[in-house]
This record gives structure tokens, C-alpha cells and sequence, in this order.
């Protein structure tokens, strides 16, 4: 069969997101972006609340994380039986997560039953119970992932990084704590940390879904009757001070996890947008980035490799990861050692510039993807700071970057000097 | 509580009145046998494109095993027309998003895509559906790659090893017990004549399915489904997959693994189950699996062996029916601290007796049920999903009816029938049961 490669030529010109944001402000003061989608009779809330596990006491390490993962173990009236008996059978779905930065809570629930599913998500938020016996069984459970993570090497390169990134920063820490500091947790611990985490002065508030704004106003502020206004205080800001070099963490196995990076550029940066667009280029977690072509496509040394700005609420890096043959990691250091000195002095070509942009234009509307997406995208946009109308902004913006801006900061992010590689597993061929 | 009998009512009402946006489903066949599925979803300008091919890694020849998924990598190597890595590209190029899959019963290549790019992805799919070139500088540095993803996925990740381990225990003739990535001394001897013969036996129009979901019209995408894969001529040597079958089983089996990167023992016990080809053994099975393990609150394993007893950091229960030949029912338990496998498996075992013994509590039977039908009503959101669940189905031979009614036959299951289906579990022969532990120190020194 022949193609017609002219066709191949035809490019895209970059879809609308076809999301309408309506901004919402309720009577009780809580600000939320709605996407109003009439037709599936549900909807979905997200919350994100700044903080999370760098609000931990140094002595408290996993407080957040534990009390997170009560917030549905029963409250007000209800044990955990009894709470999870109510979610059934409104058919309702809540889910709450503790990460490093944030607490986020997803919830879903039918038209139908909007404002009982309402109610009972305002007890989990403001009357968790931290009954004995839940806080622990839940306690049991994380001390037991505790002691899963800490034998799997991609969870030890990471915290291994954090270590030397962010040395005395709560971002040094791991988010969940330690199957010692979880099991030492108190009772008090978890109400200062839901009293500190779960607060209107940092929540981020993104629904999309059967509701209109005028029902959606009232709702909230059922939602969040009871909630404290202010939180604890935010942690200063994070300095990357990782030095260059290579830290080898020995662990068994066939193969080597390999996590590199040096400092990163922040969101608020003006170039953060242009550092985006280069690493999606280089190493943006799809085939055919120059990481990939190098290390996979022409070598075979890795399943997958990717690179990722890192760029937290606190303080940013710039990081990669891959994983490789023991015996191949020698050279896989020296190619990812090559590329960076490329990137730094070179930059990238015009074309993988016009590519990169056509993929980055036509693809950001695929992310709108069902009303659970809209939500989350709606909180996140809102925590990031970014305005309300930057879903029809972010693609010109992204057109509008320039081969000498994007060679600029590839200049300024690439340092190849910097990189500092932590190694878990048996690598061999290190110079 | 007053408000159960008055939910289910109206939840009742809501599913009634779905029909307006789920039956926008249509299904038909091309003059040379593939298959169309079109899932008209207009809630955003994009659409997802899906082809099936009925072949997986349990159709592989002997001593060939990981062929159907290597296969699956060096699709993306280019055609007579296209240069290696150009697929994707092409794919990235109009703003998309391509990937594939390798399982047992079937391969699927699939592009999420803005709508007005659908021609495009269908041109090129049609074009390495027959087309596809291969070179030993391509396949060689992919065979590292598939051997990388064995060593990453599966070999440093003792959780892996021990479900292969399972596995291969369950089945004593059929390949369900080899798996699907394949076992590293065969894959390190496969090569670019394996892929190719493997391609031209099971890659054609009639042994495919395709299914769009999203932006398009059900007429649209026939129209182009014709245009451009109606042109490929049907294989006429295509025949019926013929594979080993289980002979019966007479013996439990059990597989102890120790491994120092365990973190958390546990047992985990596979039993040989019916598929959805026997659709009222299979919705029993999925009551049943709902009810004894489908919440980590309120299920019944979690319920007795977690809350009462306070011997299981958690404990589950799982059905899989959708394969072409065997089913699996699943259960396992995590014991606490303190309490070894054996009797937590003791535990596990006397649990599902004391079930069967009690019979269904009916408040949690009705909440399941009432769960089941509003899964409905979320499963919409969710278009990449509608559409994996019909080329699951048509590609392990189910009928678009039997996938469409399978929320009925859930629905139509008594309680009685759930403890019919849950003698399975009481009988061994058919299972396996594993343990995964750390070593005893003496072996660790």
C-alpha cells in the first residue's frame, strides 16, 4: 500500500481546549473554578491544600500522611464501618492523599445525592474521629508500605536525591516518614497535623460536572462549615545544595536505578515556560526525545528514560531517571554526561523546536479528559497560580517561544558540571 | 437510613434514563472481516483509535515466548513507507498520543488524537498493518530494550517474580502460565524472522478489531474505516487459535518464594474460574468478589479477618473473566505482625467457610448492587476505558451484546447464587496457593 507522505506534512492546527472555567465565589467567601458538563449525571470536586508533609514537626515525621489517610476512617457519629456503610450507599467516591507539598482530596458523587454526599464529606474534613483502633490498623498498614518502599531502589534513589538536594529542608524528608517515626505517632500528633493541613487559607478549589454555579456556591459552603480559616505557617523556601558527583547506594538486583539532576528553575521563573517546552524535547517521558533516541532506540540500554522539572511549591530541581543493566551503567552515565554538554552548548535544532511545539499545542486539550481530569486540572491551575484564562493563553505562549530563547535557558539549565547521579543497585564501568 | 429504599428508587430512574448517551454504540464488519466499533462520545473535539488483533502471547510457537510482545515493539520500526520511530512522530506531529499492548488474548495499537486526525491515524495503521519493514539494525538494539523491561518490570520486582512463579504453577499445559513479556533465555534468542512470520500469521483485517471512541459519527468512521482499511484483503490461511488446554486437576499446588527484598509477607491463592463466556457463573463470581473483597472497609474478608480478628494488615479478593479460556479467582491476606502465613491463610480459609455457612448479608448486597449500577453512570466519564472494555471482549469472542448486558446479568444474581458460585473457593485442586516471605535469618547469615 503507498501512503501519501504530503499528507504527513498536514499539521496541526492547535485545538481550542473547549473548556469554559466559570469563576464561583460563595456567599461564605470560598472561590472555586467550575466546568460546567451537563451530560452524566455526576460531578467531581477536587481539593488541594498547600503544606502537606512539610508541615511535619521534625519529631512527627508521616503525621500528615497518616491523617490523611483517616480522614475516611470515620467521623462524627460514624466509625470506619459505619462512614464507609454511607459512602456505599449514596454510591459516593472520596479519596484523600498526602503528598510532599499538598493534601489533596477527590471526591465524586451523583446529581442525585449532591448535598448528602456533601454533608458526609464535611464530617471526614472536619470531624475525623482518629478512633484508637482505625489510627492502628492505618498506622499498621503504612508501616508495612513503609518497610516495602524502603527495599524498592526507585524509592531509595529518590529519597537518596532529596538527601543531598535539600539537606535540613523539610524537603529532605520523606513525605510518608519512617516505619520508626509512624509507629511513635500520637493521637496529637494527627489532630495538629488535620488542625495545621486542612484550612480555607490555602485551599484550592476545582469542580466540573452536573451543577451550575448558583448550586454549587451553597454547597460549598456546606462543605466547609466548620473548617478553620487559617493553617500552620509554610516552611521557607528550599535551596537546592546537592554537589556535583555521584553517590552509589549498593543494592541486589539484575539491574541499576539511575536518578540525576541539578537545580531547576521555578514556575513563577520567566523562563520556566521556555525550560518546559526544552525538556520536552529532551527528555519529556514519550519516544523520540533525544534521551530516548539515545539511550533506547539506538542502544537498547533502558526500557524508558525521562527528565522532568521538579519545580515544587518550595524550591525546584531539575531531575532524570532511568533504569539499566548493572553492567551498562558505566556508559549510560557517560552518554547522559554527553547529552547535557550538548544541550548546554549546542541547544536544540529549529526543527525539534517546530516539532515539539506542534505536539505540545495539539496535545494539551487531550488533557481535558473527562469531568475527574477537569477538576484536578482545575484545582491544580489554581495552586500553580496560574490565571483563569491561561487554558486559552498557554498554547500562543507556547507558539511564541523563540529558537535564541529556547537556547538561551537550554544554556542556563543544562549544567553538566553540576549533575549529580545517585546510583542504587551494583553499577559497573564508573569512572 | 431512611433514605436507602428512596436511593435506589431513583438511582433506578437514573440508569433508566442513561440509554440517551450510552447507546451511542455501533458495531459492524467490513467486507473483509474486521471488525468496527464506534463509540460516539461528542463531549470533547478528540477521539481515541484502537486496533485489536486477536493474537496474544498465549498463540506464541514453542520455545518463542515474549514474540507477540516484541512484535508489539517493532511496530513502531516503520513500514515500506514509513522510517523507524516515524509512526509516533507522525502521531506527536498532529498533537497526539500513541502506545500499545501485549496480553495473553489479544495486542492493541491505539492513538488518542485530536477528531479531524482520525483518517490520518487509521492511514497509518492500515499501513503497518501489511507494510511492515524490518531490519536487523532495528530489531537487535529492541531486543535490549524488551530485556531491559523484563529486568525493570518484572526481575526488580519480587512481587513479580512470585505472580510468575503462581502463575506457572496454575497452569500445568496452557500458556497462560508463561508470561506474556516472555521468560529472558527465549526472548534473548528471538529475532527478526520469529517477528516477521509471527506478523504475517496473525496480523490481517479479519483477524481485527478497531474501535473508535469520541468525536466522530458512527457513519463517519465507517466511511473511513472503509476507505482505509477495506482495502486490505482478508488472509484466507487465517485460522482458529488452537491452543493447549488444562488436563484436569487432580492436586492443589503451593509455591513458597523467600526473597530479602520482601517487605510484607503474604499468601495469595489462584483458582482456575469459568470466563465470561459462561455469563451467569461470571456475575456471580464478580458478587462474589465484590462482596467478599471489593472495599478495603467493608468487604467481608476485610470485615473478619482485618477489623474482628486483627490478624490481616489487609486482605483481598479478585475475579478476571475476561479471557478467552481460563478464568482466575483470586484471594489473598497480608498478615500482621506476629501472625505467620500459615495461619493467616488458616484465617483466610475459615473466613470464606464461615461465608458460605452465613450466607450474603443483604444490606451489603444491595450496596454492592447499588455500587454496580452507579459504576454505570462514572464508567461514561471515562471514553478510553468504554472503549477498552469492547476490544477486551471482542477480542477474547464475546458479542457486543454480551458486553453490553453484562450490568444486567450482575444485576439478576440472588445471594443464593453467590454462595453457589463461592464453592469453587472450598475446593483446591484447581488452585494454587503461594507464599512469599523473607528468609529465616539462619538462611540470611
Amino acid at each position: 500500500m503507498r501512503l501519501i507522505l504530503t499528507l504527513f506534512l498536514l499539521i496541526a492546527s492547535p485545538l481550542r481546549a473547549e473548556v469554559d472555567i466559570t469563576p464561583v465565589e460563595s456567599a461564605g467567601g470560598l472561590e472555586a473554578w467550575l466546568v460546567e458538563e451537563r451530560s452524566i449525571p455526576f460531578v467531581a470536586i477536587d481539593l488541594i491544600f498547600e503544606g502537606g508533609a512539610t508541615l511535619d514537626p521534625d519529631d512527627s515525621l508521616g503525621a500528615t500522611a497518616l491523617m490523611a489517610a483517616l480522614l475516611n476512617e470515620g467521623a462524627a457519629d460514624m466509625d470506619a464501618q459505619g462512614f464507609a456503610i454511607r459512602a456505599e450507599e449514596l454510591a459516593a467516591r472520596f479519596s484523600f492523599d498526602a503528598g510532599r507539598d499538598t493534601v489533596t482530596v477527590s471526591a465524586q458523587f451523583l446529581t442525585e445525592t449532591a448535598p448528602e454526599a456533601i454533608a458526609l464529606l464535611n464530617t471526614a474534613l472536619t470531624q475525623p474521629r482518629f478512633d484508637v483502633d482505625a489510627v492502628e490498623r492505618v498506622r499498621a498498614q503504612m508501616v508495612a508500605s513503609l518497610r516495602r518502599d524502603a527495599l524498592d531502589p526507585n524509592t531509595i534513589a529518590s529519597r537518596a536525591f532529596a538527601e543531598a538536594a535539600y539537606p535540613g529542608h523539610p524537603y529532605a524528608r520523606p513525605s510518608e516518614g519512617t516505619p520508626e517515626s509512624v509507629a511513635a505517632l500520637t493521637r496529637d500528633a494527627l489532630l495538629r497535623a488535620h488542625e495545621g493541613a486542612i484550612a480555607r487559607d490555602r485551599v484550592h478549589i476545582g469542580v466540573a460536572g452536573d451543577v451550575d454555579a448558583e448550586t454549587l456556591g451553597p454547597l460549598l459552603d456546606t462543605l466547609f462549615e466548620g473548617v478553620p480559616d487559617t493553617g500552620a505557617p509554610l516552611p521557607p523556601r528550599a535551596e537546592f545544595a546537592a554537589e556535583p558527583g555521584v553517590t552509589r547506594v549498593p543494592f541486589e538486583g539484575p539491574q541499576s536505578v539511575v536518578a540525576f539532576g541539578h537545580a531547576g528553575i521555578a514556575r513563577d521563573d520567566p523562563d520556566f515556560l521556555t525550560a518546559f517546552v526544552v525538556n520536552e524535547i529532551v527528555g519529556g517521558g514519550r519516544f523520540g526525545t533525544r534521551l530516548m533516541r539515545e539511550l533506547r532506540e539506538k542502544r537498547g540500554l533502558t526500557y524508558g528514560v525521562g527528565s522532568f522539572l521538579a519545580s515544587g511549591f518550595l524550591g525546584e530541581s531539575y531531575q532524570g531517571r532511568l533504569s539499566a543493566s548493572n553492567a551498562d551503567v558505566g556508559q549510560v552515565v557517560d552518554l547522559i554526561r554527553a547529552e547535557w554538554d550538548k544541550l548546554a552548548s549546542d541547544g536544540v535544532t529549529a526543527e525539534e523546536l517546530d516539532r515539539i511545539k506542534t505536539y505540545l499545542t495539539g496535545a494539551y486539550p487531550l488533557r481535558f479528559d473527562g469531568n475527574g481530569a477537569i477538576a484536578g486540572i482545575m484545582a491544580s491551575m489554581q495552586f500553580q497560580e496560574f490565571g483563569i484564562d491561561y487554558v486559552n493563553t498557554r498554547n500562543g505562549l507556547i507558539d511564541a517561544v523563540t529558537l535564541d530563547q529556547a537556547n538561551a535557558v537550554a544554556q542556563r539549565l543544562y549544567q553538566p558540571d553540576a549533575l549529580r547521579f545517585v546510583i542504587v543497585g551494583q553499577p559497573e564501568g564508573l569512572n | 437510613m431512611f433514605l436507602r429504599p428512596l436511593l435506589l428508587a431513583s438511582l433506578g430512574a437514573i440508569v433508566a434514563a442513561l440509554p440517551a448517551l450510552a447507546n451511542t454504540v455501533s458495531h459492524s464488519t467490513l467486507d473483509n472481516g474486521m471488525e468496527v466499533v464506534v463509540i460516539e462520545d461528542n463531549r470533547a473535539p478528540v477521539v481515541v483509535h484502537m486496533v485489536w488483533y486477536r493474537v496474544g502471547a498465549a498463540d506464541e510457537p514453542a520455545r518463542k515466548s515474549g514474540i507477540a510482545h516484541f512484535l508489539e515493539h517493532l511496530m513502531f520500526k516503520g513500514t515500506d513507507d514509513l522510517a523507524p520511530g516515524e509512526f509516533s512522530a507522525v502521531v506527536e506531529a498532529n498533537g497526539g498520543r500513541d502506545n500499545a499492548f501485549t496480553s495473553w488474548d489479544y495486542t492493541g495499537y491505539f492513538q488518542r488524537v485530536a477528531a479531524d486526525r482520525l483518517g490520518l491515524m487509521m492511514q497509518m495503521e492500515a499501513d503497518r498493518m501489511t507494510d511492515l519493514a524490518l531490519t536487523e539494525d532495528q530489531w537487535r538494539p529492541e531486543r535490549d530494550v524488551i530485556l531491559n523491561e523484563r529486568g525493570q518490570v518484572v526481575e526488580s520486582q519480587v512481587g513479580r517474580q512470585f505472580n510468575e512463579a503462581m502463575l506457572a504453577a496454575l497452569y500445568k499445559s496452557h500458556p497462560y502460565g508463561t508470561p506474556i513479556i516472555g521468560w529472558r533465555h527465549e526472548m534473548e534468542t528471538l529475532n527478526g524472522d520469529d517477528a516477521k512470520a509471527f506478523y504475517r500469521q496473525h496480523y490481517a483485517p479479519n483477524n481485527a478489531i478497531l474501535v473508535v471512541a469520541g468525536d466522530v459519527s458512527a457513519d463517519d468512521a465507517l466511511e473511513l474505516a472503509r476507505t482505509h482499511y477495506g482495502a486490505i484483503p482478508a488472509n484466507p490461511d487465517m485460522v482458529e487459535r488452537a491452543r493447549a488446554m488444562e488436563p484436569p486437576h487432580l492436586a492443589e499446588r503451593r509455591v513458597t518464594m523467600e526473597d530479602a527484598r520482601v517487605g510484607t509477607p503474604y499468601v495469595s491463592r489462584m483458582y482456575l474460574a469459568p470466563t465470561r463466556h459462561d455469563t451467569e457463573d461470571a456475575a456471580a463470581l464478580q458478587m462474589l468478589a465484590a462482596l467478599l473483597g471489593g472495599s478495603p472497609t467493608t468487604s467481608v474478608l476485610e470485615r473478619k479477618l482485618n477489623f474482628e480478628q486483627g490478624v490481616a494488615l489487609s486482605a483481598w479478593a479478585n475475579y478476571r473473566g475476561m479471557a478467552r479460556d481460563y478464568g482466575m479467582f483470586s484471594l489473598g491476606i497480608a498478615p500482621v505482625e506476629g501472625i505467620s502465613l500459615e495461619e493467616g491463610e488458616a484465617a483466610l480459609d475459615a473466613a470464606i467457610v464461615e461465608f458460605v455457612q452465613d450466607g450474603v448479608d443483604t444490606e451489603q448486597f444491595e450496596r454492592v448492587r447499588q455500587q454496580i449500577r452507579a459504576s454505570e453512570i462514572y464508567a461514561l466519564d471515562n471514553v478510553q476505558g468504554r472503549a477498552r472494555q469492547y476490544g477486551v471482549g471482542l477480542s477474547i469472542g464475546l458479542d457486543v451484546d454480551e458486553i453490553e448486558t453484562w450490568i444486567d446479568a450482575l444485576d439478576a444474581v440472588t445471594p443464593e447464587q453467590v454462595i453457589d458460585a463461592a464453592s469453587l473457593l472450598l475446593d483446591r485442586n484447581s488452585s494454587v496457593t503461594g507464599y512469599l516471605t523473607r528468609p529465616t535469618e539462619e538462611a540470611m547469615n
